[in-house]
């Protein structure tokens, strides 16, 4: 029996206003140990945790976006983000610390519906 | 897929960017969610549009709480816990739009 | 049929621990086994024995802590989640049990529905 199961985390939430993102890193990066087939998706506000270039010195609040960067450490590579969330912040791939597989809504839809396990933070 | 939603779409883009990405499966509206599925919200053409292609469901204890259970969008289908479980079930995964 | 919850909300402030327990119940009415709930984030919250609502309201932590004993549901606390935010064994309210984060991961793969509430 295969114990591989398609994991997908979806951050649709901004860096540092809330511990979401934080948090929902650290599952990630808890799921890989266990060898899952683990995919990320950023969309909305979510998008935001991969700009380059923050700097949280002055909120006082660690700076984990470096984290982003390792995760192909842990044999996680597949990190997605939606179009139209990119488009709609004025951002392009160009903006964000870390390669990634930009998606169509439509998609983006398609690949949830093969999912085994969704887990939104 | 079930696509579980529970914030009110005045103030919370959860329940429309959802619609956008769906294009099948089937919906169920929450906790402030189920102010989605009143009889003139604003959001009620929003979600007509989007009941052509999805099935629309809204948690009825969360909508008698909130004194909106006399207006509930026609074709919108009210289900209680009983049904929610069942909704989980009927669908192979399910996904909280938080 | 086999179901995890995932609570990432504290108890009071958010709706979400009475859904998820709601929801817990139902199914468990209909037969289905709840085979663990999961506190994450500030879901952390609800497993402290501390918390002293007023008398007419509902007593969230108890209420899972009976739900569970009742139904053998296995409550687990994020270890990392909860000492962030003051929850440590000796404040830790009876019938839920502190560990790491493999244990979600292992609802996710052992459980053939996993259902998460939140904000």
């Amino acid at each position: 029996m295969s114990d591989v199961k398609k994991f997908m985390f979806v951050n649709r939430k901004a860096p540092y206003g809330t511990i979401y993102a934080l948090e929902s890193l650290e599952v990630v990066l808890i799921t890989a140990a266990f060898d899952q087939d683990v995919s990320l998706v950023f969309m909305d506000d979510g998008v935001y945790q991969l700009k380059k270039g923050q700097q949280t010195k002055g909120i006082e609040i660690k700076n984990f976006s470096p984290t982003y960067r390792a995760l192909e450490d842990y044999d996680v590579e597949k990190l997605y983000v939606e179009q139209e969330s990119l488009t709609s912040r004025g951002l392009t791939e160009d903006d964000l610390l870390v390669g990634v597989t930009v998606l169509s809504r439509a998609e983006m839809g398609a690949l949830m519906d093969q999912q085994d396990v969704v887990l939104s933070f | 897929m079930l696509h579980i939603i529970n914030k009110s779409p005045s103030n919370n883009s959860a329940l429309e960017n959802c619609l956008s990405i769906a294009a099948s499966g089937e919906i169920l509206l929450i906790e402030d969610a189920v102010y989605a599925a009143t009889k003139g919200n604003a959001f009620e053409a929003k979600l007509r549009d989007a009941m052509g292609h999805l099935k629309v469901y809204v948690l009825q204890p969360d909508l008698d709480a909130r004194g909106m259970g006399d207006r509930l969008v026609e074709g919108v289908t009210a289900v209680d816990y009983g049904g929610f479980v069942d909704l989980t079930i009927s669908n192979n995964t399910c996904q909280s739009w938080l | 049929m086999k179901f995890g919850i995932v609570i990432n909300e504290g108890p009071y402030q958010h709706q979400a621990s009475d859904s998820a327990y709601l929801f817990a119940k139902a199914a468990i009415a209909k037969g289905h086994e709840v085979w663990r709930v999961f506190f994450y984030h500030d879901g952390v919250n609800n497993a402290s024995k501390l918390t002293e609502p007023p008398q007419d309201d509902r007593h969230i932590v108890n209420r899972w802590a009976k739900l569970a004993e009742e139904n053998k549901i296995d409550l687990v606390v994020c270890v990392a989640a909860a000492l962030r935010r003051g929850i440590k064994e000796e404040n830790l309210a009876q019938g839920f049990r502190i560990s790491g984060l493999g244990q979600l991961v292992e609802s996710g793969i052992k459980c053939d529905r996993l259902i998460t509430f939140g904000d």
